[in-house]
């Protein structure tokens, strides 16, 4: 018996979201009392924050994969071979991919987008884009569960993991990357991932004056985001759009300059775990989801807070 | 080219959200369905452009009972040529998957094009477990796509960016803003969407997993006014007060 990870990486590293399905099957693991084993495809420089997670094992399959079936075969196969109970995948694009087609070939249900370990036998998510939480029993005897960003964290408090080779017979691929374009705003935590954002709406009037939403973000190390009309709109790319129809984000900090709070957009941001509204309006709606409110204007107070954090810096 | 849409009913994005029978069903109650967006605007829509472009036919199918028809009408309104309905009341996600690979699985579809998820069980699941089932290439989160001969070139949201992938056909995908532009059905596709086919079929299948129960969120605390001219303040508590900077 064992919990499986499926580990993501990008350019030799396991990503955010790899780890944090690497600690969230870490902690089913201790829950379970049995071990952690992880799966991993292509190159890969160092394993030592696999280890960190709790990681004890981690399986190597030398050769990258990025056809999403055949890395389903490889999960399965890493999954039997270990003796796996339970796979853990990200809720990322990868995790989107892969983790549906592992539960197929493994005849197992799968919870996507958990957001706590598993308690009296369900294991809790988001439903209704944040609006509400679900409590769901896996009905088979193995089970799948995505993880989503932000809400497990990365653990730190494992020691090493044994690295082993591991193979499988993949077939044939049917997907071939050819290309990557990289979104305006490069440098930036993308939007999923990030802990801290910056997002405006409507309220800021043109694409012209995004200058002070992005000198506050680059000031805090955030990232940015915008309401729905504005990414319609043009004047901010669509991967910047959240609310119901755009991503749905939980990071840390949520400030949101000149953005109402239609019900749409807060059901993509409620999670947030602070979020700062900065509004000319004091009825907004926003308000009432807010931890901190400025009833200001946002060409006003941005500068204002990203002077305030120079000033803390220097 | 034979398109299959597959095109699941969300409750309005403006509903009241509650729950009934001790917390273990949505309380329906007073609430509007729509299509659920990702599946209309995106993967329903550039469906029909697909066969704008090359001819061909757009199918939808959607697993649920008799209250999933006017939505259904909904996209045949769009434009889509005809619809089934695998008549069934699904548990989850899995099931769903094989009710619809059931009906797909040797009918000769091209492409099948989901939404990137349903916004009530938020799941992202159907499609990628159709590509499985139907051992098929697979993109998520497609946000562009066009078709040359027997293989498909797709933009998808990556982590920082988007990838260009090429697939070959048969294959599945869930489609992302920037797919296509939301269309509002004319009066005459309202009107050609009363007469254009419906089928329903009986099937079952195996679910994986059950709702036990739902929750709301914690309310929120009352939310903290900080004057405008003194946004350094705000900065303050953030740092002392929430710790999130
Ligand atoms: C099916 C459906 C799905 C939707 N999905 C989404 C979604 O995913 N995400 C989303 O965001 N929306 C979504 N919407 C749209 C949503 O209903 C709102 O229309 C939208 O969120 C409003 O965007 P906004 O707050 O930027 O603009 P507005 O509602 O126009 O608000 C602008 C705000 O800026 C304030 N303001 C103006 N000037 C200033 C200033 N100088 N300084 C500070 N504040 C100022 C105003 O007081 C106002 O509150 C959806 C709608 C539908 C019908």
């Amino acid at each position: 018996m064992s919990v499986l990870a499926i580990i993501n990486t990008q350019n030799g590293s396991a990503t955010k979201s790899g780890l944090e399905a690497a600690s969230y099957a870490a902690g089913l693991a201790a829950q379970l009392g049995t071990d952690a084993v992880g799966i991993v495809a292509g190159p890969l420089s160092s394993a030592d924050a696999i280890g960190a997670t709790g990681i004890t094992r981690t399986l190597h399959h030398e050769g990258a994969v990025q056809d999403s079936g055949q890395w389903a075969k490889l999960a399965a196969a890493a999954a039997g071979a270990a003796g796996a109970t339970h796979v853990v995948c990200g809720h990322d694009h990868f995790g989107r991919a892969v983790a549906p087609r592992v539960a197929i070939r493994m005849n197992s249900g799968l919870v996507a987008g958990v957001t706590h370990l598993p308690e009296g036998g369900t294991v809790r998510k988001n439903v209704f884009s944040g609006k509400a939480m679900a409590d769901v029993a896996v009905t088979t005897d193995k089970a799948v569960y995505t993880v989503t960003p932000n809400a497990f964290g990365v653990s730190t408090d494992g020691s090493t993991t044994a690295v082993e080779a591991f193979s499988a017979d993949l077939g044939a691929a049917r997907e071939t990357v050819t290309g990557f374009e990289s979104a305006s705003g490069d440098g930036q935590v993308p939007l999923p991932e990030a802990e801290l954002v910056v997002s405006a709406g409507r309220g800021l009037k043109g694409p012209e004056n995004w200058g002070i939403v992005e000198e506050l973000a680059t000031a805090l190390g955030a990232t940015t985001a915008c309401s729905r009309p504005v990414s319609d709109i043009g004047w901010r790319p669509h991967h910047e759009h959240v609310g119901q129809t755009g991503i749905t984000i939980r990071p840390n900090l949520y400030i949101a300059a000149g953005i109402s709070g239609a019900i749409q957009h807060l059901a993509g941001v409620n999670q947030s775990k602070t979020i700062v509204v900065i509004n000319t309006d004091p009825e907004a709606p926003f308000f009432k989801a807010a931890d901190y409110g400025i009833v200001g204007d946002a060409f006003e107070v941005l500068p204002k807070l990203t002077a305030a954090l120079h000033a803390l810096d220097s | 080219m034979k398109l299959l849409v597959c095109i699941s009913q969300a409750p309005d994005t403006t509903s009241r959200i509650a729950f009934t029978n001790d917390d273990r069903e949505f309380d329906s109650n007073g609430v509007q369905y729509i299509v659920n967006p990702y599946d209309e605007w995106y993967a329903l829509v550039r469906a029909i452009e697909l066969k704008e472009q090359q001819g061909g036919t757009v199918t939808t199918i959607t697993v649920g009972g008799t209250q999933c028809d006017p939505t259904i009408r909904k996209a045949l309104a769009i434009g889509a040529d005809d619809a089934v309905r695998i008549d069934s009341e699904p548990t989850d996600a899995m099931q769903v998957a094989r009710l619809i690979a059931g009906y797909a699985n040797g009918k000769g579809f091209d492409v099948i094009l989901c939404g990137k998820e349903t916004i009530d069980h938020n799941g992202a699941v159907v499609p990628a477990m159709l590509a499985e089932l139907l051992d098929c290439g697979f993109v998520a989160n497609a946000t562009h796509m066009e078709v040359n001969g027997s293989e498909a070139s797709v933009k998808r949201e990556a982590a920082g960016g988007e990838e260009n992938v090429n697939v070959m056909l048969p294959m599945v995908l869930s489609a992302a803003k920037g797919m296509a532009e939301q269309r509002i059905p004319n009066m005459r596709g309202i009107m050609s969407a009363r007469t254009k086919p419906l089928a329903v079929e009986a099937a079952t299948a195996e679910s994986g997993s059950r709702i036990e129960r739902f929750a709301l969120p914690p309310e929120k605390g009352a939310c903290k006014i900080i004057d405008a001219e003194n946004a350094a303040e705000l900065i303050r508590l953030l740092r002392e007060e929430a710790k999130v900077i």
